[in-house]
């Protein structure tokens, strides 16, 4: 090791959030290497605690997803799976679609929702319409 | 062919951490240029492809990033130099699905595909160079 290189901090770990039979995980912004391979841990045993049926993932803050990414994406939804558990991403824009067609990178076997509450419906879990109701009706 | 208009500017790739520089710094140039949102998006992602490559198979070198003028307007260029073993056989690294490094495979013949210009090279035990440059002059859809 070269002295000059600083120690790599583990940097903020993704929270994996437990919705009550189905878990949620929001990616934030700029992803190091390191935090998205923790996030394939950190899923599953999340799934093995909770006895969770579902994932739904949410990249809506993404700018860019490169064939890094989208190999961990994969990876967690098929480790996932294994697991006997679902996995829905959700929030994709629209440029980031285009460029991973173009990539080559279709995330077959991945499932996807417009939204959460889409995703969650998916699971036969109804998330309360009232807050997309006030918003239409506005 | 592209004509540089200011010095480049150079991010170090040394550790994972510096791939948020490389990317952060190419899209504040493409938003300056004027590039759209997908192109945007696709000139990043290329770079975010390259620089990993730099970083895992070069063992680390450098982006060299500018804005450059040319006939199909403004564009911007990125330069990926390491001073790696080399890629032996060009033709075959760029074919899609081939890997030396456990990954999908797409990341240097996809990333080939999200530019307008892309310029390889490379021989065994020479280091690598790639080079990428996208136009504001251009249809969608990565057409070249």
């Amino acid at each position: 090791m070269t002295g000059d290189r600083e120690d790599p901090l583990p940097g903020p770990s993704i929270p994996v959030l437990d919705l009550g039979g189905l878990l949620f995980v929001s990616i934030q912004g700029e992803l190091p290497d390191d935090a998205a391979v923790q996030l394939q841990e950190d899923v599953t045993a999340a799934i093995t605690r909770t006895g969770s049926r579902g994932l739904i993932i949410d990249i809506s803050s993404l700018d860019m997803v490169d064939s890094f990414l989208a190999r961990v994406l994969a990876e967690v939804a098929a480790s996932s799976r294994l697991l006997a558990a679902r996995t829905v991403l959700v929030g994709m824009r629209p440029a980031v679609a285009i460029t991973l067609v173009e990539l080559g990178l279709t995330l077959p076997g991945m499932a996807t929702a417009r939204t959460v509450t889409d995703a969650a419906a998916t699971f036969g879990v109804t998330i309360s319409d009232t807050v997309r109701e006030e918003r239409n009706a506005t | 062919m592209s004509q540089t208009s200011a010095e480049p500017m150079r991010v170090p790739i040394r550790k994972d951490t510096d791939l948020t520089a490389v990317r952060q710094q190419v899209r504040a140039l493409a938003q300056r240029v004027g590039f759209g949102l997908v192109q945007q998006t696709k000139l990043v992602t290329a770079a975010s492809e390259l620089a990993r490559n730099t970083l895992l198979h070069g063992g680390g070198g450098a982006a060299h990033i500018s804005v450059v003028h040319g006939e199909r307007g403004r564009g911007v260029s990125v330069s990926f130099v390491d001073s790696g073993p080399g890629i032996p056989d060009v033709d075959l690294a760029l074919s899609d699905g081939y890997s030396t490094a456990g990954g999908l495979g797409m990341g240097l013949s996809g990333s080939r595909r999200l530019v307008h210009e892309f310029d390889i090279g490379s021989g065994p035990g020479g280091g690598t160079r790639v080079t990428i440059t996208s136009w504001t002059d251009s249809l969608p859809g990565g057409i070249r």
